[in-house]
C-alpha cells in the first residue's frame, strides 16, 4: 500500500452562503466518504478540515503577510491521508471524497529511503 | 532459461571466408534492424516487469540490441530473435539489480501479479518451460494513463511501445529535444512516484482506457497524415507507426470492435496516401484523387473489419468513422458516393461521439446530399459555437463552399482566414492557389 494526499479544493463563498440543510448534507457526506474508502480496501489515515483562507497568514523569508499564497477560486480547504494499492485505486478514492463546490487533488506522498 | 531454450539452435553459421563474413554481418545488422521494428515492445514489456523501473529496462533493451549485432554477426541470427533479445536484457536488468543496491532502493514499477496459475501449475511459467508472458498490452496502458497529459501519452507510446529516440519523436512533433527529453522523464517519474500500476485494466475500467489508448495512436496517424508544419502533406514514419501500433492492438486484442474500427479507419484513409498529392506536390482534394491508384488490398482489409466492427451492439466512434471511410473508398467517384448514407453515418457518430469537428465533417456531406446552402447554414452554428474557432477546417470548408455557390468575395475572406491558420506547405499553397484563383475570377468577372 502507498499513501496519497487528497487535497480538498472548493469554493469557500459557497460554504459561507451555504443553507444549514446543504451543510448538514455535505456533513454525511464526509461521514459516508469513511465507510466508502474501507469498502474499496483503502483506509483513511488521517483527515481534517480547514478554516478559510481568510485565516491564512502566509510567510515568506521573513516577510509575514496577511491571507493566503495565491487567491484562487478554488481554495485548499480540507485534506485526507489514504492508503491506496496504486494510482488507480487512490483516484477511485479521489472520486468519492466529498467535494460538491469544487475538486480534490491526489499527490503522492513521497518515500524517502531508510537509509 | 538456457539460451537455447529461449532463443532456439542458432542458425547456420556462414561461410568464413572473408566475402561472407561481410555478408554474415550485413545480415546480422538486417537482422537487428528488423528485431527493433517488429519486437522492441515485446522486449521492453517483459524486461520491464523484471527490472521493475522502465529506465532501467530500456537501458538493458539498448544493451542486448547492441550485444546482438555481436553475437549474431558470428553465431548467426537465432530462430526467435525475440526471445533472444527478452533473455539477454532481463539478465542483464537482473545482474544491474544483484550489483546496484541504489538501483534496487528504486520505488519499484509496480507489477500487478497475473490471474492465478491453474492449479497443479504453480512454478512462474517462465521458468523452464521457455514462455515470455507477453506484456506489451500492460506497457501500452501504462504508457497512456490518464494521469498522464496526451501529449505525454504521445511520447512515451513512441518511445517505449515503438522504441524511438527522443529526437526522432521531438523531430516528430516539431519539438525542441531538450523539451520532448523533459516530458518523456516527467512521465516516466510520475509512474514511478505516483504508482501508476503496470498492468492492464479491469473489464469495468476497459472502455475508458482503451478510448485513451486509441486516441493516442489515431493522433499519432493523424499527425504523420498531414503534419503540422514543413514542407511534406505527409510523415511516412509515424503514419507507418500507426498502423503497426493498430495493428498490434488487434493481434493482441482481437474482440475489442473499436479496435478493429481504428486499424480499419487508419487502413482505409491509408490506402489514399498515394494520391494526395499530384507529382508537382500539389495537394490533391478527395475529388480530384485518381481513384486507379488506391490501395485496394489495404481498402480489402479495411472494409472488412469496418463488418466486422460493425456486427453487433452499438458501434463506436472508430468503427462509424471507419464506416464513413469505406463508403468513401468504395464510390467510383466523389459525385458518386452515397452521401445519404454518410449523413446517416455522421448522425450516427454524433450521438456516439460529440464534437464539433463531427459537425463540421456532417456540413460537407449535407452539402453534397443536399446543396451547398444547406452546408454553409451548418457551418454558421459551427462558427457561432466558437469552439473551432482554431480549426483551419472550419474556414477552408466553408471558402469551398461559398466558392461553389459563387460568392467569391466571401470565399477569398474565408481562404484568408484559413491561411491565418494554417503552417503546414502543401496546404497553404492548395489554399493560396485557390484564393488567387477566386480572386480572379472575381476581378473578371
Amino acid at each position: 500500500m502507498a499513501e496519497y494526499l487528497i487535497l480538498i479544493c472548493e469554493d469557500e463563498n459557497a460554504y459561507a452562503t451555504a443553507t444549514p440543510d446543504v451543510l448538514g448534507q455535505v456533513m454525511e457526506a464526509h461521514n459516508r466518504f469513511a465507510k466508502q474508502v474501507e469498502e474499496t480496501g483503502g483506509k483513511i489515515v488521517s483527515g481534517r478540515a480547514l478554516q478559510p483562507t481568510s485565516t491564512a497568514t502566509s510567510i515568506r523569508g521573513d516577510v509575514v503577510t496577511d491571507g493566503p499564497f495565491a487567491e484562487t477560486k478554488e481554495a485548499l480547504g480540507g485534506y485526507y491521508l489514504v492508503e491506496a494499492r496504486d494510482l488507480d485505486h487512490a483516484l477511485e478514492i479521489g472520486k468519492l471524497c466529498p467535494a460538491r463546490f469544487g475538486g480534490v487533488e491526489v499527490r503522492p506522498i513521497m518515500v524517502f529511503d531508510s537509509m | 532459461m538456457t539460451s537455447s531454450s529461449a532463443g532456439g539452435p542458432p542458425a547456420d553459421p556462414g561461410p568464413s571466408t572473408g566475402a561472407g563474413a561481410g555478408r554474415v554481418r550485413t545480415d546480422a545488422a538486417g537482422a537487428v534492424a528488423d528485431a527493433h521494428r517488429r519486437e522492441w515492445a515485446f522486449v521492453l514489456a517483459a524486461t520491464a516487469r523484471v527490472a521493475g523501473d522502465l529506465d532501467l529496462a530500456e537501458e538493458c533493451v539498448q544493451d542486448a540490441y547492441v550485444s546482438a549485432l555481436e553475437a549474431w554477426s558470428q553465431q548467426g541470427v537465432p530462430r526467435n530473435p525475440g526471445a533472444w533479445l527478452t533473455t539477454t536484457a532481463r539478465r542483464r536488468a537482473i545482474d544491474l539489480l544483484r550489483r546496484d543496491t541504489t538501483l534496487r532502493r528504486k520505488l519499484p514499477l509496480l507489477v500487478e501479479p497475473d490471474e492465478p496459475a491453474p492449479r497443479g501449475r504453480q512454478e512462474p511459467a517462465e521458468e523452464g518451460s521457455g514462455v515470455i508472458p507477453d506484456d506489451r498490452l500492460r506497457l501500452v496502458f501504462t504508457c497512456c494513463h490518464p494521469a498522464l497529459a496526451r501529449e505525454a501519452q504521445v511520447a512515451l507510446t513512441l518511445r517505449l511501445v515503438c522504441g524511438l529516440s527522443t529526437a526522432e519523436i521531438a523531430q516528430a512533433f516539431l519539438v525542441p529535444e531538450p523539451t520532448m527529453a523533459a516530458r518523456v522523464t516527467r512521465a516516466k517519474k510520475k509512474i514511478s512516484a505516483a504508482r501508476i500500476a503496470y498492468r492492464v485494466p479491469g473489464p469495468a475500467e476497459l472502455p475508458d482506457r482503451l478510448d485513451a489508448v486509441l486516441t493516442v495512436v489515431h493522433l499519432l496517424y493523424t499527425t504523420g497524415h498531414t503534419a503540422p508544419g514543413g514542407g511534406s502533406l505527409v510523415r511516412d514514419d509515424l503514419v507507418d507507426r500507426a498502423i503497426q501500433l493498430a495493428r498490434m492492438l488487434r493481434l493482441l486484442m482481437p474482440d475489442e470492435p473499436e479496435v478493429r474500427g481504428l486499424l480499419a479507419l487508419l487502413l482505409l484513409t491509408d490506402a489514399r496516401r498515394a494520391t494526395r498529392c499530384a507529382p508537382d506536390g500539389r495537394l490533391l482534394l478527395l475529388e480530384e484523387q485518381d481513384r486507379t491508384q488506391w490501395d485496394r488490398p489495404a481498402i480489402g482489409e479495411g472494409t472488412a473489419l469496418v463488418r466486422e466492427a460493425l456486427r453487433g451492439g452499438r458501434p463506436g466512434r472508430f468503427a462509424l468513422q471507419a464506416a464513413i471511410a469505406a463508403l468513401h473508398a468504395q464510390a467510383p467517384s466523389y459525385a458518386d458516393t452515397d452521401w445519404r448514407q454518410i449523413l446517416l453515418l455522421y448522425d450516427l457518430l454524433g450521438r456516439a461521439w460529440t464534437s464539433p469537428v463531427v459537425t463540421l465533417n456532417r456540413a460537407v456531406a449535407l452539402a453534397m446530399a443536399d446543396g451547398p446552402e444547406a452546408g454553409l447554414a451548418e457551418i454558421g452554428e459551427l462558427e457561432q459555437d466558437g469552439r473551432l474557432a482554431s480549426y483551419r477546417y472550419l474556414p477552408a470548408a466553408k471558402a469551398d463552399l461559398l466558392r461553389r455557390l459563387g460568392r467569391l468575395g466571401e470565399a477569398a475572406q474565408a481562404y484568408r482566414a484559413a491561411l491565418e491558420l494554417t503552417a503546414n506547405e502543401a496546404e497553404r499553397s492548395f489554399l493560396s492557389h485557390r484564393l488567387a484563383e477566386v480572386t480572379a475570377t472575381e476581378r473578371g468577372g
